[in-house]
């Protein structure tokens, strides 16, 4: 049986970060946090915790004023299966 | 002869991801200048996702912007777009739109350029329902010149200018586009970024002046000397204070003070015939078959 796995993924360009915090913030599944290093800019970059918890909803690269996050949807094995 | 070092090139490079927004910006001059937080990137991402997601022709699109750090707007998109001087946005694009109707064209600016230095012209332009969306970031200061007060600051907010407190009362934007005549009147903040998104296509597809207000966090100048947090926190606080209510009364929304509910929506959407129209039908009346509308329109 296929696992159901994530259904988003999340793309980030570490140094266009800023570290104002909102994707992690404003991520409706709390899968975000602050990475313990610094890009050029001295900032605290996001990483994904839980890849498997993201749904690809977008939020983190629609409130990112530096367009350093977004994510893609990903079709589940399960999606593809039923269709 | 040096021994080779270390490891071999690789063959392929992995191509990057691309932030599907990408094709509409001009990725050569990131990092933008806007400090870190501001929500006119914010604002900017959710006009080009509007972009894609309407469809339009973007060789048809030309967007104007005037002078502060919404101004900039105009220089990171990778659209026909023009930075003119303080305050002429709307007069530029007024004339871009009626040399050329096929353009549709989006004024992009900041709320001391549009209602301070440009006040008259944004008045005009919806009294005359120009074909144009506006859209004007409102961080309630000045940003590019350091935080002075301006026609949209609240009472009693500091400013530069202002250091003992703003005793003006500020513009109700809303209520002035309503009646000065504009088809489109909605307002949102850089928080409500999907509403905001599909505002922004609802505007384009409109004849006759569409207006969007976008409330956007200053956290440089205007939250720091008024001591309301930061970025983040101003966000958080945008979104527990912000009331939607589609259809409300435009006298109503105003924002006058520094901490209060912000009432956000699409408040008017009405179908005044635009400046185009009114003009073709108006002429076409009183001339009848002597009217010809411009010979370089129709190509
Ligand atoms: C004719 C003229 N007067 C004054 C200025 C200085 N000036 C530049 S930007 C600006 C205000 C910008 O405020 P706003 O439109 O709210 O944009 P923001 O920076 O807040 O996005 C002023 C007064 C100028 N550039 N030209
Ligand atoms: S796509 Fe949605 S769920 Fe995934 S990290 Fe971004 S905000 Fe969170
Ligand atoms: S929203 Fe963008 S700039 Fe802000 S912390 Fe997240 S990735 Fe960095
Ligand atoms: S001064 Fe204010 S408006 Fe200008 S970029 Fe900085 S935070 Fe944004
Ligand atoms: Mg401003």
């Amino acid at each position: 049986m296929p696992a159901k796995g994530p259904r988003g993924k999340v793309h980030t360009v570490a140094d266009r970060c800023k570290g104002c915090g909102f994707c992690i913030e404003f991520c409706p599944l709390k899968a975000l946090r602050a990475s313990g290093t610094m890009n050029r800019g001295g900032f605290h970059f996001p990483e994904i915790v839980t890849p498997d918890k993201c749904s690809g909803c977008n939020m983190c690269g629609m409130v990112c004023p530096d367009f350093a996050i977004w994510s893609e949807k990903l079709i589940s094995e399960k999606d593809e299966s039923e269709s | 002869m040096k021994k080779q070092t270390k490891k071999e090139t690789p063959l392929s490079i992995e191509p990057r991801p691309q932030n599907p927004i990408e094709s509409l910006i001009r990725m050569e001059r990131l990092p933008h200048m806007w400090c870190p937080g501001c929500g006119i990137g914010i604002s900017m991402g959710a006009f080009a996702r509007a972009v894609l997601e309407s469809g339009i022709d973007q060789n048809l699109l030309s967007v104007v912007s005037g002078i502060g750090c919404t101004g900039r707007v105009a220089g990171y998109l990778r659209l026909d777009s023009f930075h003119t001087t303080h305050g002429r946005a709307i007069p530029f694009a007024t004339g871009l739109k009626l040399a050329n109707p096929k353009l549709k064209v989006v004024v992009y600016s900041g709320d001391g350029d549009l209602t301070s230095i440009g006040g008259n012209h944004l008045i005009h332009a919806a009294r005359r329902n120009v074909d144009l969306t506006v859209i004007l970031v409102n961080n309630l200061n000045y940003g590019m010149t350091g935080g002075q007060f301006g026609p949209t600051t609240p009472h009693e907010a500091f400013g530069t200018t202002a250091p003992y407190g703003n005793y003006e009362y500020p513009l109700n934007l809303p209520y002035l586009m309503d009646v000065c005549g504009a088809n489109y009147v909605a307002r949102w903040t850089v928080y409500h970024v999907r509403q905001l998104t599909r505002a922004m296509v609802e505007a384009m597809n409109k004849d006759g002046l569409s207006f969007i207000e976008v409330i956007s966090p200053c956290p440089e100048l205007y939250l720091r000397r008024n001591r309301l947090g930061d970025a983040l926190q101003e966000m958080v606080y945008l979104k527990e204070n912000s009331r939607i209510q589609n259809g409300a009364e435009t006298r109503s929304v105003a924002i006058e003070q520094k901490r209060q509910e912000i009432i956000v929506g699409k408040f008017v959407d009405r179908e005044r015939p635009g400046y185009i129209q009114a003009m073709d039908e108006h002429l076409g009346k009183a001339m009848g078959a002597r009217y010809q509308r411009p010979s370089f329109w129709e190509k």
